[in-house]
């Protein structure tokens, strides 16, 4: 009787609570959610998780037993090749954004100074060191650079100048780092700034020609103040991408001679992977947060503004 | 007033003899064919290099004569490629790991782009710009805890994922499904309102409005995503070097690195086959679907 009673409750309570549920699915926040929940499990448990745990890992000795707080970062700042890779990294980052952002410059504003019927055939060619991978394209320029037959140096013979240690010497191998870095990155720049460029309106230079502006002029004030945006933006990823590339000096020199290339990412590799002490490497790729959270601040100020402008 | 002392100091120049602002014009545009051309040739030396020594016997290569010139051009080094199990290997290796992860991360980003587009729930705004920022974070940064949390793993479970080419399938996602979902928001954000109201009063839910409506109309976002994921897996070069080392559980560019180049002995001719073979898909893509290539190129960083 009791029991008969309780288990009645009990199917209704159930039936209640299951039509409970099937309401909250059918609820608009519940699916929506539940359509973003493959992403926030990804994003948590693969890029969130792993950041905070790399935190953990730098505080660890190298056989991951013991804790020894800042041990290791208080070991990097008394080695010598840290600062040469924090030097390195820097010099890397900020001579390859600038010569990519005035290559760049320079070549989208020739693309688009050209008939618009062949602009489309020129942007499809300079493009293309974007295109290829950048571990396929590294190696070809490992193979111009090759001590013994390097191509440059075979022309550079035919003009009587003696052949150029390109991977060998260190001030050249920084050069080469930097070379390719730019060659792979300036495309890039060329079609955001073309897209800047495209997005002027035709009406301002008419303006300003009528006003009697000459070419500097209108560059500097229509052109430049109606690109700033995407010109800081463009240049804060790739600033980005830049200070965390890994892919070239990898191939081109592997950090060498006597880590004279090495970056933070080739090194936290060399240290951590190769060199089989996880928490130093995690310590060395840390630092490369600071710089990061700067650029992302910039960035994300500037995606709030152009949003709160959108909406 | 600065106006007026422009106008009267570019008065002089215009007063030039008729004609001479189109002699300019066309100076001007054969300036910048000549210097386009010399950036072109600078762009595209690594190319044709390429190719140019993988038409090239190791006989030639090593013979030092003219390298930008190959006086007895062969197929041989891609013969020889195509027929090796190795890399054959390889190039199945990568396609299966990009083909995969592409429809991974498709099956990911576009529910989540609609859901944070359309259907306002608490935190959807938050999430977004989370999702906008760990598309800011590089793998360079991720990689080594990665690697520990994947030998913890096996330790606990004894699934081995380290060194089996799969563990690739968890590790791209991270690198494609946030800027996906970046880009698709955007897409999805300049659809108007009236199409979906419209669909909802005729008894449309979610699912159809995302898959009668919302898909069709962005399809140009969905392709330039598409893109985006498969050339970004087809050349990640960090993960599988840190992750994989068996010659069988390799991927393209990994692969021709460790395998191709044996010890000092560089055979160039079929390491820049390799090269080239390599990057022919995302080439071959780039130029049949251009401009969906650019479109989700700009979009990341204008769209927002």
């Amino acid at each position: 009787m009791v029991d008969a009673a309780l288990a009645a409750r009990s199917v209704i309570g159930r039936a209640r609570l299951l039509s409970r549920w099937r309401k909250a699915m059918q609820r608009r926040s519940t699916i929506a959610f539940l359509m973003t929940l493959p992403l926030i499990v990804l994003v948590a448990v693969l890029v969130l998780y792993p950041a905070f745990y790399s935190i953990h890992l730098a505080t660890l000795n190298k056989s991951m037993e013991r804790f020894v707080g800042f041990g290791n970062f208080l070991f990097l700042f008394k080695r010598e090749t840290f600062w040469m890779v924090v030097r390195q990294s820097c010099i890397f980052a900020i001579t390859a954004v600038v010569f990519k952002a005035l290559i760049g410059f320079i070549v989208a504003h020739l693309v688009h100074n050209v008939p618009s019927k062949g602009q489309r055939k020129w942007r499809g060619m300079l493009l293309v060191p974007w295109v290829i991978p950048p571990a396929m394209s590294c190696l070809a320029w490992l193979w111009l650079f090759d001590p013994s037959y390097s191509a440059f140096n075979w022309l550079l013979a035919k003009l009587g100048i003696g052949p150029i240690a390109w991977i060998g010497d260190a001030y050249w191998a920084r050069f080469c780092v930097i070379l390719v870095n730019v060659w792979i990155g300036a495309p890039f720049f060329m079609i955001m700034y073309l897209a800047a460029l495209k997005s002027v309106p035709e009406q301002l230079y008419e303006a300003a020609a009528i006003d009697g502006a000459n070419w500097w002029q209108r560059m500097w004030y229509v052109t430049l103040p109606m690109m700033r945006n995407i010109m800081a933006i463009t240049a804060l990823f790739s600033l980005i991408v830049t200070f965390a590339n890994f892919d070239i000096v990898r191939i081109l020199t592997a950090g060498g001679p006597i880590d004279r290339t090495h970056v933070f990412a080739t090194w936290a590799f060399w240290i951590g992977i190769q060199g089989n002490d996880i928490p130093l490497g995690a310590s060395v790729s840390l630092f490369m947060v600071p710089i990061l959270t700067v650029a992302a601040i910039f960035i994300l100020r500037d995606v709030h503004r152009r949003a709160s402008e959108m909406s | 007033m600065t106006g007026a002392s422009i106008t009267t100091r570019a008065a002089p120049v215009r007063r030039h003899k008729p004609g001479s602002i189109s002699r300019d014009r066309r100076w001007a545009l054969r300036w910048s064919y000549f210097f386009l051309a010399l950036f072109a040739i600078f762009f595209l030396i690594p190319p044709l290099y390429m190719l140019i020594t993988s038409l090239k016997t190791s006989a030639e290569i090593s013979a030092a004569s003219n390298p930008w010139w190959a006086y007895h051009p062969t197929l041989g080094n891609f013969i020889e490629l195509l027929s090796s199990p190795q890399y054959l290997t390889f190039f199945r290796n990568s396609a299966l790991v990009s083909l995969i992860v592409v429809a991974v991360t498709m099956l990911i980003s576009v529910p989540a782009a609609f859901a944070l587009s359309r259907m306002r729930f608490w935190g959807s705004v938050a999430l977004a710009t989370g999702v906008f920022l760990t598309y800011l974070i590089p793998e360079t940064l991720l990689f080594i805890p990665l690697f520990k949390m994947f030998a913890l793993f096996n330790e606990w479970t004894d699934i081995q994922l380290i060194d089996r080419w799969w563990v690739l399938l968890p590790l791209y996602p991270t690198l494609t499904v946030p800027f996906c979902t970046w880009i698709m928001i955007g897409y999805f954000a300049s659809i108007p309102r009236e199409l979906d109201e419209a669909a909802l009063m005729d008894g449309a839910n979610y699912r159809q409005i995302l898959l009668r409506v919302f898909i069709p109309v962005a399809l140009p976002g969905l392709i330039a995503a598409t893109i985006f994921a498969f050339t970004v897996s087809w050349a990640q070069f960090l993960y599988p070097l840190a992750f994989t080392t068996s010659a069988d559980q390799l991927v393209l560019p990994v692969g021709i690195i460790t395998s191709l180049i044996k010890g000092d002995v560089f055979n160039w001719g079929q390491i820049m086959a390799g090269v080239l073979l390599g990057a022919a898909p995302p080439l071959l893509i780039y130029a049949f679907l251009m401009d969906y290539y650019i479109a989700g190129l700009t979009a990341g960083a204008t769209k927002g």
